[in-house]
């Protein structure tokens, strides 16, 4: 948009801890779009005679209950599980964002009216929302991110207009604003980049939730139908026999750990560039 | 508790029973173990049993209950006139014998003189009269009312003896009474439905209430002028435990002593020496069976030959291997493979790919463009197995049977809908294409419900809309004849001309697993199951665990 | 403060009203009823049993008759009877459920602060460092460990292996034998993996936040006059910083205040602890109308409360924002 933002890749790329999460994030998309070639084995493919068979050479995580080998399930879940927690945050955000700073920016009637708003979302649990929402949709990927996405936007608002309500009082602030620069310019040049800390956390926490609310969609009936593997699912199934074949969740929730990780990392990593005080 | 054909997926809100009381269930059980002492094992009264439920009870009243986790408690808590013995025989138990006429339309009981209400009260004919009364009032809002509304006229002869005529010889009549007696001396008068009797109830049974706090546990009292005798054991405490794998672990730290297993776990979790001497294992197959039922109205199942062609392609014993590690049978008729009324007689199209394909080109199915999916009119083999959330063994056989079907050429796709939603949307308005479901089997073999033409309407059973005059008289037929053996006549062809027909692919008839702690004795493995004889089990004296003050 | 308060409680009217209509909507947008849990498929159930349950419920009426009937008994605080078999009034069955619920959520919540702003604190200060570096992994492995896994394993350890604790519920068999202080005793033993496991899944937000809005704070220029002024670091850190770092807690804490009589279905079914969350579940899925109405309206009526709450305290905490609304 501006100088502010020009030269975001670059220091992107001077930043250490930006660029793990950076790598591990491009990885497993990578994965995930090369899922099909990098599988040993079909992750739909049934085996009777080798179920809940232990970490092998033959198969590295083991298989599952009903003989499929985990490491393939677990690389063509990374597209679900990836893609569920990117668009779903991405849409979760950006509503969240154009609604706090429009609300905590202008305040009066409008913040009012939002807040409302949120505060009629907030009474709902999102359960009870998403089964509303299954009585329209058909499940499918798609709608799993846009169901998550729109039922999750709360709390980054009211995250973003606390921040703003508190930065727009600020003398540099009220400098720009005194200078004549446009609400547009104020909001994103001068308040957005001093209230993006807590978003990214929040968004980086998103990316995390968004996968394990996935799970529970599958448990709804709603998420990614059998025989797909999400990490989600697999995990609900890993829950019964915890006790006797450890690598049915604990390669999934690695495979979690590590995106939610991924996700941190960079998102960090953006903060600190975004951070005018550091940029001297 | 009433048998009779009840569909299993009914108790899924709360997850599959893990309480079985084991009530039904038939012979040929086996049991893993050794007893701890041979030796002086007297019966002896006293300790507790602790059983873990994956649902808690909704309400004690029979009349009003519907749901497993309730007639697990009220199954010990009420008697009814008669009850089904441990070889599946109806033998009097509030009543000591009854009398049918001639013309089979009047059933005449003769009540026990000595029994009592667990409050002292004595039990008599108004208490069987304002039961009846209970169960056809419009008010009322049970489930359990269509037997009731068969009986023409009910007369109390006297204090000790009852009189009902039906219109019709209707077979199933006699075991319907054996739907728990209600108190009239409690009830009469009293709107059922706000009585306290629904959270703190008085029946004539073995137990008596003592507590229930909700989603925590329900612990009930022996009752010690119950008219058969004192129930050996003291106390019995159903904990609660919503979690299959929680209540796994706390039978493993002593803290229950009876659960339902599933087959994982029986297999590769309790055969350590550490549970082979603490506790015993029982496997009897299931009063209930796994389908896969096609919708008749749709186009493409409306040829008998594709539907035999689907169920020969579909691998059968190895959903019984790997959905339930071979603790099951494979499924044929609708009746319980080890029972009387069973036809082991019958067409099975036993798995063979090769011969499923040659069926379906004779019925117009081939593969034409050459996709590797069948096709028919320009149109491909494609449907979606609807089966109800949270059954992963239905899950799991869908997943199979979606492998089996694809390597013939038919592509299935899966999808799992919450049950209020699958009820509503998709079997009520006969909007699904192919179900996975399960149906549990009544003692009784009427199956008139779930076959008749009629029966097709909406929120009705034949939801799959099979049509056969035949079926419709064979079975009008069998309701209408008391004696078994003429009965059976008439079974054997009905299971004969389903099986040709194969409106359903029948999948399994699973096992019942419970595990109980080895100091109960007295277990008596049965056709009808474990739990007939509970107030016969006892601990004796020496391995008692606890101390149960009165 | 005491006149815009009321204003903020006036204004709750119409939004409670509107989360009402929204709530009765969506339900009955929900496929399927509450007599067809009890009625469908089921083999004893004739058309007039199914109508005369409908009836009994009030079904047979149309939706806006059902709702303003709901509407007039909750103005006189009558919440109704359930729709489940067990027909027991509303306001029964969530009042039993509330105090372990509570007591649960409270509970961890403090544990979560406890330990959640020192770490987040200590992090910021010591930016990069191992110590940082180590609590960020540790916290996110609590957020991205499942709840069932954690519990599980722990379950096995101190329950089954060591036998030092109770696997689940709340309290023992013989809870009711037991003096004032063994109850006390009984309870804490049980609630111990359940308060760990839901507050170390709860740390990695908190720390986050905290981390994140110290860096903030520390870099303002006020800090560095204070620094400046040769006031010592912890001064600086805890009288100056610390105290604008928490003003998004606030917010945060405010956003839980409804959190804390809701309970989480998956949590509360691993340590079978009969909470809100199950009965929500359990009332959904019977569209068990009533029970599910009155736990949305609570729910509300303690979120626009604590959202009020948060408003105030941060207005409170923080002079420069003008109250408005």
């Amino acid at each position: 948009m501006d100088s502010i933002y020009g030269d975001f890749f670059r220091r992107l790329a001077r930043n250490k801890l930006a660029m793990v999460g950076l790598s591990v994030v491009v990885i497993l998309c990578l994965v995930a779009i090369f899922a099909d070639r990098l599988a040993p084995y079909s992750p739909t493919m049934i085996d009777t005679s080798k179920i809940l068979v232990e970490p092998s050479w033959e198969h590295p995580m083991g298989t599952d209950i009903l003989g499929r080998d985990v490491l393939s399930r677990i690389i063509h879940g990374a597209g679900v599980s990836l893609s569920v927690g990117f668009v779903a945050v991405g849409i979760s955000t950006l509503i969240g964002v154009v609604l706090g700073a429009v609300a905590g920016y202008y305040s009066g009637m409008v913040d009012r009216v939002i807040m409302r708003f949120v505060d009629i979302m907030l009474c709902f649990p999102t359960f009870f929302l998403i089964l509303a929402v299954i009585a329209f949709l058909q499940p499918s990927i798609w709608n799993i991110m846009i169901v998550i996405g729109v039922t999750s936007w709360m709390n980054v608002t009211r995250l973003v207009r606390a921040e703003f309500l508190s930065l727009r009082e600020r003398d540099f602030v009220l400098a720009a604003i005194s200078q004549g620069a446009s609400d547009l310019r104020v909001i994103f040049a001068h308040i957005l980049p001093n209230a993006m800390a807590p978003v990214l956390v929040a968004a980086t926490l998103g990316v995390a939730a968004a996968v394990l609310v996935e799970s529970s969609l599958s448990f709804l009936g709603l998420g990614v139908q059998p025989p797909n593997p999400s990490w989600g699912n697999m995990l609900t199934e890993g829950k019964d026999n915890i006790e006797i074949a450890w690598w049915l969740s604990l390669f999934p929730g690695l495979a979690i750990f590590i995106t939610v990780m991924g996700y941190n990392l960079l998102g960090e990593g953006i903060r600190d560039i975004l951070d005018p005080r550091l940029r001297q | 508790m009433k048998a009779k054909v009840f569909l299993l997926a009914a108790i899924l809100i709360f997850g599959i029973s893990g309480c079985n009381k084991g009530e039904e269930g038939p012979a040929q059980a086996r049991t893993d173990g050794t007893p701890v002492a041979q030796e002086d094992l007297k019966p002896a009264y006293g300790d507790m049993i602790i059983r873990g439920s994956i649902g808690d009870a909704s309400v004690l009243l029979p009349i009003l209950a519907s749901d497993s986790g309730s007639f697990d408690i009220t199954a010990l808590i009420y008697n009814g006139l008669v009850r089904y013995d441990r070889d599946l025989r109806l033998i009097g138990e509030l009543a000591d014998r009854w009398e049918i006429s001639d013309d089979k339309l009047t059933i005449r009981f003769f009540l026990r003189k000595d029994v009592k209400w667990q409050d002292g009260h004595p039990f008599t004919a108004k208490d069987v009269e304002y039961t009846y009364k209970a169960y056809v009032d419009p008010k009322t809002p049970t489930a359990y009312a269509t037997d009731f509304l068969k009986v023409k006229e009910f007369r109390v002869l006297d204090p000790y003896t009852v009189e009902v005529t039906y219109n019709e010889v209707y077979a199933p009549a006699l075991g319907s009474w054996g739907q728990g007696m209600l108190p009239s001396h409690l009830l009469e008068g009293k709107e059922i439905t706000d009585s306290p009797l629904k959270r703190e109830p008085v029946g004539t049974g073995p137990y008596r209430f003592r507590e229930w706090k909700t989603q925590e546990r329900i612990v009930l009292d022996s009752y010690h002028d119950y008219f058969e005798h004192r129930p050996y054991i003291d106390r019995v405490m159903t904990r609660i435990i919503p979690d299959p794998a929680t209540m796994f672990l706390e039978l493993k730290a002593g803290r229950i002593d009876q659960m339902g297993l599933s087959p994982l776990q029986y297999q590769r979790q309790t055969d350590s020496s550490w549970f082979r001497d603490n506790f015993r294992k029982y496997k009897y197959l299931a009063f209930g069976y796994a389908y896969l039922g096609y919708n008749l109205k749709d186009w493409k199942f409306q040829d008998k030959k594709v539907r035999q062609a689907l169920t020969t392609a579909i691998n059968r014993e190895s959903i019984v291997e790997g959905v339930l590690l071979g603790l099951g049978q494979v499924a044929y008729t609708p009746y319980k493979p080890d029972t009387f009324w069973y036809n082991d007689n019958v067409k099975k199209f036993p798995y063979d790919p090769a011969k499923a394909k040659e069926m379906l080109a004779e019925a117009g199915w081939k593969d034409t463009d050459g996709d590797g999916i069948l096709d028919k009119d320009g149109k491909p083999f494609e449907f979606t197995i609807l089966t109800n959330q949270g059954n992963q063994l239905r899950e799991r056989s869908a997943t199979i049977v979606q492998r089996d079907l694809r390597k013939v050429g038919i592509r299935v796709k899966i999808r799992t809908v919450e049950w209020a939603a699958f009820l509503k949307n998709f079997i009520n308005k006969r909007n699904f294409e192919a179900c996975l479901l399960g149906w549990s089997i009544g003692i009784d073999p009427s199956q008139i419900d779930i076959w008749n033409s009629k029966k097709i309407g909406p929120s009705e059973l034949n939801f799959v809309t099979y049509q056969n005059p035949e079926v419709d008289k064979l079975l009008d037929q069998g309701a209408a004849v008391y004696d078994p053996e003429k009965r059976k006549v008439f079974y054997d062809k009905f299971q004969e001309i389903i099986a040709e027909d194969q409106p359903y692919t029948f999948l399994y008839v699973s096992y019942a697993l419970p595990i109980i702690s080895a100091r109960f004795h007295g277990i008596d493995p049965a056709p009808i199951g474990i739990g007939y004889n509970f107030i016969d089990w006892f601990v004796p004296k020496q391995l008692q665990k606890y101390h149960i003050e009165p | 403060m005491g006149p815009y308060i009321l204003k903020r409680i006036f204004l709750m009217i119409p939004v409670l009203l509107g989360i009402t209509i929204l709530s009765f909507g969506v339900m009955k947008l929900a496929p399927g009823d509450p007599t067809s849990i009890l009625t469908d498929l089921n083999p004893n159930m004739n058309k007039e049993a199914v109508e005369r349950i409908r009836a009994h419920y009030g079904l047979d009426q149309p939706s806006y008759v059902q709702y303003f009937k709901w509407l007039k008994n909750m103005l006189v605080l009558d919440f109704g009877r359930s729709f489940a078999s067990d027909n027991r009034p509303v306001i029964d069955k969530i009042v039993e459920r509330i105090p372990i619920t509570l007591l649960i959520n409270v509970l961890s919540m403090i544990l979560i602060l406890i330990v959640a702003i020192p770490l987040g604190v200590m992090s910021a200060v010591k930016q990069n460092s191992l110590f940082d570096k180590g609590t960020t992994v540790f916290v996110f492995i609590g957020f991205a460990i499942p709840t069932f896994w954690l519990a599980l394993l722990l379950m096995i350890l101190f329950g089954v292996k060591l036998d030092w604790l109770p696997i689940s519920g709340f309290r023992s068999l013989d809870y009711p034998s037991l003096s004032f202080f063994e109850k006390i005793f009984d309870v804490s033993k049980h609630l111990i993996l359940p308060i760990f496991v839901s507050a170390f899944g709860g740390l990695a937000g908190m720390s986050r936040y905290m981390r994140s809005n110290m860096l903030e704070v520390i870099r303002q220029d006020y800090i560095t006059t204070a620094r400046a002024k040769g006031l010592d670091e912890r001064t600086v850190i805890f009288k100056h910083a610390l105290r604008n770092a928490l003003l998004p807690v606030i917010t945060l804490l405010g956003l839980s205040v409804p959190g804390l009589i809701g309970g989480s279905v998956i949590f509360e079914t691993i340590f079978a602890i009969p909470g809100m969350g199950q009965l929500f579940y359990q009332a959904v899925m019977m569209r068990d109308y009533p029970t599910v109405m009155g736990i949305l309206v609570i729910g509300a009526v303690l979120t626009l409360l604590g959202n009020l709450l948060a408003d105030v305290m941060y207005s409170w905490a923080d002079p420069r924002i003008r109250v408005s609304g």
